[in-house]
């Protein structure tokens, strides 16, 4: 199947061979709904951290595009990701964030559903005969498959193992990344949420986008003591890279000296974590631990962007959700040590608060820019938006073009996935 | 409030609200630097998520402490911050005050507080339950703690460029 609108049959019109975007991929509603169901109904999509419902019959309703979507464990620890829709008159089933549950029962008619979203019971069915088939009516189940607790699901039965998706040099990065458990396991310890008129993808592509940071972040820079400053001042330095990690995603390494956490664990501890390192010296934690502890309180020196939805941030992940051409939500999800000390885990919370979320010292700044994207579209329908920024002096990765730090070459990935997608 | 005559808590609710009601009016004007004089230093401006009294060990939409008051208010005033050059403007009502208590020099005051903020031609409305302790002191009343709890504060916010 091409596209199956005529208006859209030149993908290179959309988005062409020279990395330039046309405005209409913010702003054409059709599209967007072509995009929900060719990417986001067929690919596997970020759904949950195993933290976030650890118990037996612990849920959080997350979502799939544009569906609302229950994620589950059941008495087994067999994780399900179902539709939030009863089958009778699809009603949700359940309206709760978060919780604990043994069954979900829809409000209208009763109708009432398993852990495994199997139908169980529902009021006088003799009235639908007897030849009424329950196993044909349980909650429609998505296929769900998770690496390093990070649980994606997907609506298409054909699509690859999510392993196969990630590809090795992702499911690397992940790794890495989860070494900010300072030797614990991580575990989510709040979000932060807001709302952005602005199309998905503006999100997709800031995620990889290194060229702001010095621009739109300048107050939280100078809020910033002198060390940790020269820290974020990466773009001066230059020794950070872009990568192309394959299949959409790519990797941003700003501070590559802190890519693998373990590495210089000798290093000095900067100025801002000798409290926390004395404090953790205190409570009786040997030295080779406080160091691996504060160094993991800082985070990791990358953003790995995983297609469609999800972006292992630095410290947090950032969760996307399209809900209309012009209108997408963010999740900042804060992430510590599951079973950390509480001083660790403290000053986690506290940096997070410091720069994300809607009061932060960046977020805010960051959706502002978005927003202005999504204005200035409105005039000059055919001025193309560039994501050619450092395409002349990329060089070839493990599995795609690498390029400088402040390259849109992670932009090009995700475009480059998106196409493929769209075609198919 | 059992400690208080009738006539007494009547003279301190007018003097609290007069007090808040001034708090508000300097938050509208954006006059930061007077508002950061009301602080008696070592309490939190806070704006918790849910229903949480731990801010230390929860993530809150912002915990300041006198420094974060302050880096708070630098980045407001500096204009590198493109979303507080220039802010939404915003017009606020507090009301519904409530002195839960009322011992020695320490107040503690419950309140609603609705903003209207207006940017890009837009308004949106925010509700909020707020709960100050406030310290009598010669020169007036000073704002040891602030909790600022939005009606959705676990749902799905905007940015703020001001503040509650």
């Amino acid at each position: 199947m091409s596209l199956d609108m005529p208006k859209f049959s030149d993908l290179d019109a959309l988005y062409s061979p020279d990395a330039k975007v046309a405005t209409s991929m913010y702003e054409d509603p059709e599209l967007f709904k072509l995009e929900m169901d060719k990417i986001f109904r067929n690919t596997w999509v970020w759904v949950a951290h195993d933290s976030e419902f650890p118990e037996k019959g612990s849920f959080k309703l997350s979502h799939v595009g544009l569906e609302p979507v229950i994620v589950v464990r059941d008495r087994k620890g067999v994780i399900h990701v179902m539709l939030n829709r009863c089958r009778h008159r699809a009603a949700t089933v359940c309206e709760v964030k978060k919780g604990k549950t043994s069954s979900f029962q829809c409000p209208y008619h009763g109708w009432g559903y398993g852990l495994d979203g199997s139908l169980r019971a529902l009021p006088y069915p003799e009235q639908y005969g007897d030849d009424f088939n329950k196993e044909q009516h349980g909650l429609q189940r998505l296929r769900t498959e998770s690496y390093q607790g990070m649980v994606f699901a997907t609506f298409n039965e054909d699509a690859e193992p999510l392993v196969d998706f990630l590809g090795p040099e992702v499911c690397r990065y992940i790794d890495l990344f989860m070494k900010q458990g300072g030797g614990f396991p991580v575990k989510v310890l709040g979000e932060h949420q807001f709302s952005v008129p602005m199309n998905w993808k503006v999100q997709l592509e800031n995620t990889t986008d290194a060229y702001h940071f010095p621009v739109v972040h300048k107050s939280f820079m100078q809020s910033l003591d002198g060390e940790t400053e020269e820290i974020f001042r990466f773009l001066e330095t230059g020794k950070g890279f872009v990568e192309d990690l394959g299949n959409g995603h790519s990797v941003m390494a700003m501070i590559p000296e802190l890519i693998d956490l373990d590495e210089n664990l000798d290093a000095p501890i900067p100025e801002r974590f000798t409290e926390l390192a004395q404090e953790l010296r205190d409570e009786g934690y040997p030295e080779d631990q406080v160091k691996k502890i504060v160094r993991a309180v800082g985070g990791a020196g990358f953003n790995l962007n995983l297609f469609p939805n999800v972006s292992f941030s630095l410290a947090f992940f950032r969760v996307l959700t399209p809900v209309s051409v012009e209108k997408t939500d963010i999740r900042h999800i804060a992430i510590g040590m599951d079973g950390g000390p509480a001083a660790a885990n403290q000053m986690r919370l506290r940096l997070h608060e410091h720069f994300q979320g809607p009061m932060g010292f960046g977020s805010p700044d960051d959706a502002e820019v978005w927003e202005r994207v999504q204005r200035g579209t409105k005039g000059g329908e055919t001025l193309p938006i560039l994501v050619n920024r450092g395409i002349v002096d990329e060089v070839p990765g493990a599995l795609g073009p690498r390029g400088h730090v402040s390259a849109e070459t992670g932009m090009r990935a995700a475009y480059k996935m998106w196409k493929r997608m769209m075609s198919q | 409030m059992t400690e208080m005559s009738k006539i007494d808590s009547r003279a301190l609710l007018a003097q609290v609200t007069e007090f808040l009601w001034a708090e508000a009016d300097l938050l509208d004007r954006k006059d930061y630097d007077v508002w950061l004089d009301l602080w008696q230093g070592t309490g939190f401006y806070t704006l918790p998520i849910g229903d949480t009294e731990d801010f230390a060990n929860a993530l809150n939409l912002c915990h300041d402490d006198a420094k974060m008051r302050r880096d708070r208010i630098v980045r407001f005033q500096q204009g590198f911050s493109i979303s507080s050059a220039p802010p939404a403007q915003t017009v606020r009502t507090v009301s519904r005050i409530v002195i839960e208590k009322a011992e020695g020099d320490v107040i503690t005051v419950r309140s609603a507080e609705h903003v209207v903020e207006d940017k890009f031609g837009r308004q949106r409305l925010w509700a909020a339950n707020m709960t100050h302790t406030l310290i009598a002191t010669d020169g007036g009343f000073r704002i040891r703690n602030k909790v600022v709890r939005l009606l959705n504060s676990d749902g799905m916010l905007n940015s703020f460029s001001y503040l509650f």
